[in-house]
């Protein structure tokens, strides 16, 4: 497909839109909605807008009230997490998002990185949570920005061992383990993530014995792993099949044993040929966080909704505590996006 | 004596002992809820996301509001410490099945009280602390202090709700004139509103007092206190623990009898020195009632000192001087023509 685009050389803009009546017409017809469409988005979005003021001041306009997203860019970046605290909730930011910038460079690829992001994802947990020294801060406190990178990135981790041996019990030869690799995977396939969610939330402390409980960000965080790792198990099974099948027999010439063969041949090639996909998959799961507000978590969307709602002062700019938190998606997202496209052509063969 | 009638007495006698020991075997673990709050040493209510004035996390992330201060009570009921009790969000799809599955042991979060609820799900309620309803917004301007005044105004209502359906009732029964005006959205009810378009709103109250925190002139705008529909929201418990039931039933009490006897969180220390003896049962200055129910005496007095009376606690978090601007309205005390009401401290 790639190699389709370099081939063909780009269209000049002016034929691409006029150059038939077809294309003209269509042509005109998108720049009329956009006319009628921009101008007042526009000026919702900037020139009528409120940029720094009391909600009283945004009253009297008719724009957006970015000056709400100013007064209460804590909660919704924090939630709940007490402020006198806000420092480590922010160091979770740092650390985590430092960790993804690392993961970015294929240079740096290595088991170290992997010990770094296990001890990052603990470093992470203890800073929110406190213990050893810090005050301790219950999860269901925590909230904001630091919750859905802790989601996101923890249960990316935690999905990833659980995705491989999936995709080999998949593959394997023993009739039992596969079948219960295919039944695994294609029941959590089959039911959408918040029954998942649901099952996990409210099924699972009803099978445990009375009195004992176990906290609801974790629990949140083991759905979302397994939820995602079915999905990741399929994209790896692809992986696996795209290695040709003289490379296992190369290493099984070579004396190598099954996992030497797996670990240095054939894992290495198999997953390098999906990384996009796996880079896919996860803004698919950093998007996918969204919904533990249903089952009352304060992630960065939940809290920013929550932003509009409590503070009598500042009651009711949803509007723009939506668009706030979609801009912080959209720059996560389309950043991986870019990432991912990058490193397509970076690995492909020369 | 036949065998056969033997044999059906021996029966009968065999089915009472059973009957008998399954009846002791409840009374003797009744309470796993309350037990299990003893054990823990907090309280967990589940409350809403966010509702304003109602249960919110304020700057600090501590929760505030309405329901959170009947949490709080019960804390004072149970432990003599507003603080022992632990708030969990929980969103309207799962609030109930999370109560069932003992996530917490009391739901405020306005749950609405329905036969069914009651019926099938094995929930009991609490007494009602907040009357609900479909309201009218109206325009100070208007001069209309109650909904049955509006003769032959503009009403806008939400296309395709039940609110739709209730207006149009509401003024067949009064007999008067109306001219609806149907809103598809309900970010366009701001707007019919300020530019004239419409002289009333209609929707559920709780809506109506956040809409019009919207609109540039809040003061000018007034949510009458009558309601068109029933909603009444009420503190929910799982079943099959009666004596924590109860703590709610009286904590709620309590805070109701307080406002009726005239007693604030200010005021309530000169009662205690109060000569009616209906007073000195209710503060705990008698003790015998306390003794007589198994609680702290005190405990009426108690959360009086923590969290005020029903007025208070109302006028606190959405009463009409907060930004959600509530008239009491039905919420107001029996004797002043509301429907709050407490049985007696005897």
């Amino acid at each position: 497909m790639i190699a389709h685009r370099r081939l063909s050389r780009p269209i000049p803009l002016f034929k691409a839109a006029f150059g038939s009546p077809g294309h003209a017409a269509v042509s005109l017809a998108l720049a009329g909605l956009v006319a009628v469409a921009v101008p007042p988005l526009l000026n919702w979005l900037l020139f009528d807008a409120t940029w720094v003021g009391t909600a009283d001041d945004c009253h009297g306009r008719s724009g957006a009230c970015w000056a709400f997203v100013g007064a209460k860019l804590q909660f919704v970046l924090l939630g709940l997490y007490p402020q006198g605290d806000a420092w480590r909730a922010y160091a979770v930011d740092g650390l985590l998002l430092a960790l993804a910038a690392a993961s970015t460079v294929p240079r740096l690829w290595s088991r170290g990185l992997l010990a770094a992001w296990i001890g990052g994802l603990l470093a992470s947990i203890w800073l929110l949570g406190g213990g050893l020294g810090l005050p301790q801060i219950t999860s269901d406190k925590w909230g904001g920005l630091p919750v859905t990178l802790l989601l996101s990135f923890g249960s990316f981790l935690l999905s990833f061992p659980l995705a491989i041996a999936l995709a080999l019990a998949r593959r394997s030869r023993m009739g039992g383990l596969r079948i219960y690799a295919v039944a695994f995977i294609e029941v959590v396939r089959g039911v959408p993530f918040i029954a998942v969610l649901y099952a996990a939330t409210l099924l699972f402390p009803l099978m445990l014995p009375s009195g004992a409980a176990i906290d609801k960000f974790a629990r949140a965080a083991a759905a979302l792993s397994i939820f995602v790792a079915a999905y990741f198990a399929e994209i790896i099974r692809a992986g696996l099949q795209g290695v040709p099948h003289g490379q296992y027999e190369a290493a099984s010439a070579l004396g190598l044993t099954y996992w030497q063969a797996l670990r240095l041949i054939v894992l290495p090639q198999a997953l390098r040929a999906v990384i996009p996909s796996i880079v896919n998959l996860a803004i698919g799961i950093f998007q996918d966080t969204t919904l533990v507000a249903i089952i009352g978590m304060f992630d960065l969307l939940n809290a920013a909704r929550t932003a509009a709602s409590a503070d009598q002062a500042w009651l009711g700019f949803y509007a723009e505590s939506y668009v706030f938190a979609a801009l912080v998606y959209f720059v996560f997202c389309f950043s991986a996006s870019r990432y991912s496209l990058w490193l397509e052509r970076h690995l492909r063969p020369a | 004596m036949s065998i056969s009638t033997k044999f059906v007495s021996t029966l009968a006698t065999a089915g009472l002992a059973l009957t008998i020991g399954a009846f002791s075997a409840v009374s003797a673990s009744a309470g796993p809820t309350l037990d299990a709050i003893q054990q823990r040493g907090f309280i967990k209510v589940g409350v809403g996301g966010s509702s304003p004035g109602f249960s919110f996390p304020d700057a600090s992330g501590k929760w505030q509001g309405f329901f959170v201060d009947f949490g709080r009570a019960l804390a004072v009921t149970v432990f003599n410490n507003p603080d022992k009790v632990e708030f969990t969000s929980s969103s309207p799809q799962q609030r109930l099945p999370a109560l069932q599955a003992g996530e917490f042991d009391i739901l405020l979060s306005g749950v609405t009280q329905t036969i069914t609820r009651a019926f099938k799900l094995g929930f009991h309620f609490g007494p009602v602390i907040f009357y609900d309803g479909q309201g009218i917004l109206v325009n100070k301007s208007l001069g209309v202090a109650k909904a049955v005044e509006l003769d032959g105004a503009t009403i806008g209502a939400q296309s395709g709700t039940t609110g739709e359906l209730n207006i149009a009732d509401f003024f067949r029964k009064t007999g008067k004139a109306y001219k609806p005006v149907v809103i598809e959205d309900s970010n366009e009810f701001q707007k019919a509103i300020e530019s004239g378009r419409v002289d009333a709103l209609t929707q559920d109250a709780s809506d109506l007092a956040i809409i019009r925190t919207q609109l540039a002139k809040p003061d000018d705008y007034v949510v009458l206190p009558e309601r068109l529909s029933k909603e009444p929201l009420v503190p929910a418990v799982r079943g099959g623990d009666d004596r924590w039931l109860e703590i709610v039933d009286w904590t709620v009490y309590a805070t109701i009898q307080a406002e009726e006897f005239g007693i604030t969180q200010k005021n309530v220390d000169e009662f205690l020195t109060s000569e009616d003896p209906a007073i000195k049962r209710f503060l705990g200055v008698d003790t015998s009632l306390g003794e007589a129910i198994g609680l702290d005496p005190k405990f009426a007095y108690n959360i009086i000192k923590a969290v005020g009376n029903y007025g208070e606690i109302f006028d606190r978090s959405i009463g009409p001087s907060t930004k959600v601007g509530f008239q009491r309205g039905y919420n107001d005390l029996w004797t002043r023509g509301g429907l709050i009401y407490s049985p007696p401290f005897r």
